[in-house]
């Protein structure tokens, strides 16, 4: 039996008398790809943000690491060691691709506003480090190339690979993946499928939201499928292919079956 | 394509002093910039020039005084406010607040009933702009955008109507025999002769520059640019986004107190008068003018808000129309400032890749 990493309690999230989430559990091991798939409105992102501490669950825990989240802020959970992408892009757009990456890099370093300013030892091989380390996140993802270009002025499927490459600045142990290949062409899917692949294979566990199901199919060691803000399943991908209720969810349940 | 687009694209690139200056080889520029540094010290006589001197005389006031009171404020001013609204994307109305506090802290301290050596009231000034920055900071660094800037305005009308209403502030008079700086050498510190100032207040502005390159390329700039352009994401990155904003907060009223501090020194007398919520909006004129977020650009648009009034004291009360028809023109023409933030775009040209 592998290592959880991370274990969703019976989180319930409600925005006003909206339940985005309604009592949903679901854990990841170490080293595997958990594909989180559903609906449109489902409760995906409600899930992520809720995970990486953009909301606070009404109810329910969630815990890293054996180590509850709740009351952390944003950044403490990130240093944690859980980093995230955004479903519609999130970079920092007026700095080169590498800045991007290198903001994330420095969520584990220690320069202050003192030590920036004396320019000492440790700042400086901070510095050094984290530009080299960030060149490295740009080779592995394919995109050095571009290192020195405003993020605003990489074409989109270079943005997206970016975001991925800040998120693993900050050096995860989980990354949550966001849609990912949102808006990408069936060439393009199959690169990023196999970039997901070898990122798993760095030793990183991965959350992917993926809408497309051949995608998550393909890549997810498991996969958890929400509609309603509810888990209406959860197993290998195989299963997940077969069962009723995950059919009915994407492809409507026929008249008169219902 | 309209007239201004097209005016955009031709003055652009032939504007791009910056790159140019850094293509060139180390020792050029070493020597480039000690000359410029040279030449700024010497401004106090660059109206004894041919030329230089008809184009940057104050008619009615003397060059000096403009100089000292005026342009030198404005760029120090401007560099701290830049480091709120340029840096980290903060908009801070009432950024005259942090101003006032350090140029009532030296007069307080030099003046009257303390007797301290100017030396030590311009630590404490600083000092004690830093705190207000600090204190007006914490609660209200919570807000964004609008809401900050109407917080921050009320902040500056506080401070001077609390210096109005206080007895010990000096009230509406204010307070006069604030101490000079000690004199140096052969620079004595005296109401006839301003050039010490400058020179004084030149070597400040360099170390600011140079502090605030320091921050500027380092993980603190990092962080503010991340926190600017998209805070959300900042704090997802793990930037602890209310810790660095409270610094740019702090490091930008310590700017500003040092500049009301110079200020009180110079002038040897405050009121509060002297701080009205139209200088604030001057401040911030001074940053957007220039270019919000490039050092270099502040610096050029302090000069300018401060030195353009002076210009055309000649047109009277129309030189203020002459100053309005400028900051529209600048903004029509080049909306990022005179001298825009360097960003990474110019990637482009060489990568090819214009579907901006």
């Amino acid at each position: 039996m592998s290592e959880v990493l991370l274990s969703v309690d019976q989180v319930t999230m409600q925005f006003g008398g909206v339940t985005a989430l309604d009592n949903v559990s679901l854990h990841i091991n170490k080293g595997e790809i958990l594909g989180l798939i559903g609906p449109n409105g489902a409760g995906k992102t409600t899930c992520f943000n809720v995970i990486t501490g953009v909301y606070a669950p009404t109810m329910g825990t969630v815990s890293f690491d054996n180590k509850s989240l709740l009351g952390l802020k944003r950044f403490q959970i990130t240093k944690r060691g859980i980093a995230r992408t955004f479903q519609n892009i999130r970079l920092f757009p007026d700095m080169s691709a590498v800045e991007n990456v290198m903001v994330g890099i420095d969520a584990h370093n220690k320069t202050s506003v003192v030590g920036a300013i004396l320019g000492g030892p440790r700042s400086r091989r901070e510095e050094k480090e984290g530009r080299e380390r960030a060149h490295e996140l740009l080779k592995f993802i394919g995109i050095d190339d571009y290192a020195e270009v405003a993020a605003r002025n990489l074409p989109y499927g270079h943005q997206r690979r970016l975001e991925i490459a800040r998120a693993l600045g900050t050096n995860p142990q989980l990354l949550c993946l966001d849609e990912p290949a949102a808006g990408f062409n069936p060439a393009e899917k199959q690169e990023l499928n196999e970039l997901v692949l070898k990122i798993r294979d760095q030793g990183y566990t991965v959350l992917l939201i993926e809408h497309d199901m051949n995608v998550v199919m393909k890549i997810s060691d498991r996969i958890a499928v929400l509609d309603f803000g509810r888990k209406i399943a959860e197993g290998l991908p195989e299963e997940m292919r077969n069962n009723p209720d995950v059919i009915a969810a994407y492809l409507g349940v026929p008249d008169d079956a219902a | 394509m309209s007239l201004t687009e097209s005016f955009r694209q031709r003055t652009a690139p032939q504007l791009r002093v910056g790159s140019r200056f850094r293509a060139l080889p180390k020792s050029a520029r070493w020597s480039l910039g000690a000359l410029l540094i040279a030449a700024c010290y010497l401004t106090p006589y660059w109206p004894d020039v041919p030329v230089l001197g008809w184009i940057v005389n104050t008619p009615g006031t003397s060059f000096e005084n403009v100089l000292t009171d005026q342009i030198m404020m404005f760029i120090l001013v401007a560099l701290g406010l830049n480091v709120v609204v340029g840096f980290a994307g903060l908009l801070d109305l009432g950024y005259v607040g942090f101003y006032a506090v350090g140029a009532y802290t030296t007069a307080v301290m030099t003046s009257g009933q303390f007797s301290w050596p100017w030396i030590a009231a311009m630590p404490l000034s600083i000092l004690m702009a830093m705190i207000a920055g600090v204190v007006l900071g914490t609660p209200t660094l919570r807000l964004r955008g609008d809401y900050l800037a109407i917080v921050t305005l009320g902040f500056g009308e506080i401070i001077r109507i609390t210096a109005n209403n206080s007895d010990w502030l000096g009230g509406p008079r204010g307070i006069n025999k604030i101490a000079r700086p000690p004199s140096f050498g052969p620079f004595e510190f005296s109401v006839l002769n301003a050039k010490p100032y400058w020179y004084l207040g030149f070597t400040v502005i360099l170390i600011v520059i140079f502090v605030l390159s320091r921050l500027e390329n380092s993980r603190v700039g990092r962080a503010w640019s991340a926190v600017r352009e998209d805070e959300d994401a900042a704090e997802l990155m793990g930037v602890n986004t209310f810790k660095f904003k409270l610094w740019a907060f702090a490091i930008g009223a310590a700017i500003g107190g040092l500049a009301g501090a110079l200020y009180a020194s110079k002038v040897g007398f405050v009121n509060p008068d002297n701080f009205q919520l139209q200088l604030s909006i001057l401040f911030l004129a001074a940053v957007v003018l220039g270019g919000t977020g490039s050092m270099y650009g502040v610096i050029m648009g302090g000069i300018l808000v401060a030195w353009i009034p002076e210009r055309f004291r000649g047109f009277s009360t129309r030189r203020y129309f002459v100053f309005g028809v400028v900051l529209v023109l600048v903004m029509v023409f080049r909306p990022q400032g005179i001298i825009p933030r360097r960003t990474a775009a110019a990637g482009i040209a060489e990568k090819g890749d214009t579907n901006v």
